[in-house]
């Protein structure tokens, strides 16, 4: 069994869903998202996704947007968030990690040899933002032959008949984009996700996590027990950012998010 | 359109102008690189354009609104004073200029407009560079009564003023989008953000030959209009067809938009320009085919300004219609195999090219096609009396004004 189907069959033995906290690479610094990542197991994290930082990331909100530049602003290239992998392997070898982000840096680094290298490193599974099913043959096959899930992606507008054509051959979990619309704006009501996740359940046995627009306690603990997973990004990166001096971290970041994370935790498994 | 308005269209199966494929690919160019989200949406776009080309009563009405809103046909205009200064091609120009609003943009901006109405949409969305295409949509809105938001880079909003003026005189929203560079990227970001959260009712009238299927295809079908007038009237004009036709390229639509329906015409050279800005070389350009690499952005693969690292690098031209790290994905195809050359201009080479239209044709140029005129007065001089160069005047200069002023050290 993968890291992910562990982690989500251990959870339902516990009868609860999962937290996925979200982080991006390099913001504000290596050294302190490294800290972080390390951190967060150990407050509350079920399974964690990694920003992969992208000068474009036309899906996302203002937010995770000023991540990325920060990120970037620090050095962050995909093969510096592989070594960030690696660095948290040395230490946590259970907690199923997740690399959310753009195509491009993907396609610039080389298709197979990311698949590979990323698995090498740990990784457990990708989201790719702008690869929907019908350009997901650039990553398929190296992907299952080097044992990374890529998580699919699964809308509001996504239609029950295309459900099951974009589940098909998933893997790992599914990631229902609650809303439609950007990172971090909008939430969906426990009535949308209500009506939404037996539709996506009818097409899929995998679970299924719920991000987007989720930034309380209670909505984690709404979305992950509707869903099997509840996703918070937005909230935690605004966290991180009003603890920032000049964009530089402070004593209080890594702390402040990590009590944030605290909270969230204890309403995802109360 | 052209499929129906052309010959061709019965050996379109050995033709280079059957492209894209039904994954919306050009060669290993195009695609739908987009969020879940959106692919609904693109599959209900691309099944409406089918349904509206295969509908005579669509085609009636575009072509009405294209004689009698837009002003087409557009006019090729033998250049006779330019042509002596270069002393030697035939130039010829084909007067996009002289359309409603003052470019090549109302041709797509039009044919859209009326997919978008016949999917029952009730607001706009677009992004805009120098403001060419916002103004168009601005314009159709204004006539259709539709709501409308323009993205404009807030780089763009201070240096094209005059458009931006426009648009709010039209009854347009205009965002400054302040990321990045604040130009027409940005712009694109920030429009697919606001179509992403509006999806419901909202169209994105993209305004060049790119982005994801259909957009690429559907936009040069409704610039084709360009080329296929300029066939019948270079044939009328001097009974043949041209030797040579240049275009600006920033995302490549005017360009497209002439070249498409000569593209099975081997003998016609098409030459595309793109904004070399301070030079090739100079780390400070917008030529994305002779400084780029492939990859993926806004919904495309395609040739785009990238760092070793896949981050999208900043675009830099004068001009700010060309401002944008990538360029339509049938370009690129078009480049690799060989069947249309891409060449740099600077931004000085455009500034001289500018004045001198103005001056020896009485015509102010965009910026934009300013520098495809600074690669006809390249090679003109170097060809013999008897051929002929065409070049697409894409749009009018009155919006660039202050910046060749500012570059000329004159103070307006």
């Amino acid at each position: 069994m993968s890291r992910i189907q562990t982690r989500f069959a251990a959870l339902k033995k516990e009868g609860r869903g999962a937290l996925i906290p979200y982080l991006q690479a390099c913001d504000p610094d290596y050294d302190t998202s490294l800290e972080l990542l390390r951190a967060m197991p150990a407050a509350g994290a079920d399974l964690i996704e990694i920003g992969v930082p992208f000068s474009d990331p036309s899906a996302d909100g203002p937010t995770i947007q000023a991540a990325a530049l920060r990120g970037l602003k620090a050095g962050a290239t995909l093969g510096l968030v592989l070594q960030m992998v690696r660095a948290f392997r040395e230490t946590d070898s259970e907690t199923p990690i997740v690399l959310m982000g753009y195509l491009n840096p993907i396609d610039s680094y080389g298709p197979a040899e990311f698949c590979f290298d990323a698995a090498q490193a740990g990784v457990d599974g990708i989201i790719v933002v702008d690869m929907p099913t019908e350009e997901a043959d650039l990553l398929d096959a190296h992907a299952r032959e080097a044992g990374l899930d890529i998580i699919s992606l699964v809308a509001p507008t996504t239609s029950n008949s295309r459900l099951f054509h974009v589940l098909r051959d998933a893997t790992g979990f599914v990631y229902y984009v609650s809303i439609t619309g950007v990172t971090g704006t909008n939430s969906a009501s426990a009535a949308d996700l209500e009506k939404a996740l037996p539709r996506i359940r009818e097409a899929t046995s995998l679970p299924v996590a719920v991000g987007f627009g989720i930034s309380t306690p209670e909505q984690a603990r709404t979305a992950s027990q509707i869903g099997d997973a509840a996703v918070v990004a937005s909230a935690l990166i605004k966290t991180m950012a009003g603890t920032l001096e000049d964009g530089q971290a402070t004593e209080r970041t890594v702390p402040a998010v990590l009590e944030q994370l605290e909270g969230l935790a204890a309403a995802v498994r109360a | 359109m052209t499929n129906t308005s052309s010959p061709l269209s019965s050996s379109l199966a050995n033709s280079l102008r059957s492209g894209p494929d039904e994954r919306g690919r050009f060669g290993i160019f195009g695609g739908r690189f987009v969020a879940e989200t959106l692919m609904p949406l693109l599959f209900e776009l691309d099944e409406a354009y089918r349904a509206a080309q295969a509908d005579p009563a669509f085609r009636e009405e575009l072509d009405y609104y294209l004689k009698d809103y837009v002003g087409r046909p557009s006019p090729l205009w033998f250049a006779r004073h330019l042509t002596e200064e270069l002393g030697g091609a035939k130039v010829y120009f084909k007067r996009e200029e002289l359309n409603h609003t003052g470019s090549h943009k109302l041709n797509n901006v039009m044919g859209q407009i009326l997919v978008a109405r016949r999917m029952g949409k009730t607001r706009i969305v677009a992004e805009t560079g120098a403001g060419q295409h916002g103004v168009a949509t601005a314009t159709v809105c204004a006539l259709f009564g539709l709501k409308c938001t323009i993205y404009m880079g807030a780089t763009d909003v201070e240096r094209q003023k005059p458009n931006v003026f426009r648009m709010h005189l039209l009854g347009a929203e205009v965002k400054p989008v302040t990321a990045g560079a604040g130009t027409l990227k940005d712009a694109m970001n920030e429009a697919m953000r606001d179509w992403v959260a509006n999806v419901a009712d909202t169209y994105f009238l993209v305004g060049t030959v790119a982005g994801p299927h259909p957009y690429p295809e559907m936009v040069r079908d409704f610039q084709s209009v360009i080329g296929v007038e300029t066939k019948e009237q270079i044939t009328q004009a001097e009974g043949r067809l041209p030797d040579v036709i240049v275009a600006a390229i920033g995302g490549g639509s005017n360009a497209m938009g002439i070249f498409h329906p000569f593209l099975d015409d081997a003998d016609v050279k098409l030459i595309g320009v793109e904004a070399a800005g301070h030079g090739l070389d100079s780390g400070k350009t917008a030529a994305s085919i002779s400084r780029g690499r492939p990859g993926v952005l806004h919904g495309n693969r395609t040739y785009l300004l990238q760092d070793k690292h896949g981050q999208i690098e900043e675009a830099h031209s004068i001009s700010a219609g060309l401002d944008y790290p990538g360029i339509g994905p049938e370009h690129s195809w078009l480049n690799d195999i060989g069947r249309a050359e891409y060449v740099g201009v600077t931004d000085d080479e455009a500034l001289e090219a500018f004045q001198v239209c103005t001056r020896t044709e009485g015509i102010i140029p965009a910026l934009e096609c300013a520098h495809g005129l600074a690669h006809v007065m390249k090679i003109a001089p170097a060809m013999a009396k008897d051929q002929i160069i065409v070049l697409n005047v894409s749009g009018r200069g009155d919006k660039d004004i202050f910046t060749v002023a500012h570059h000329l050290g004159v103070k307006l």
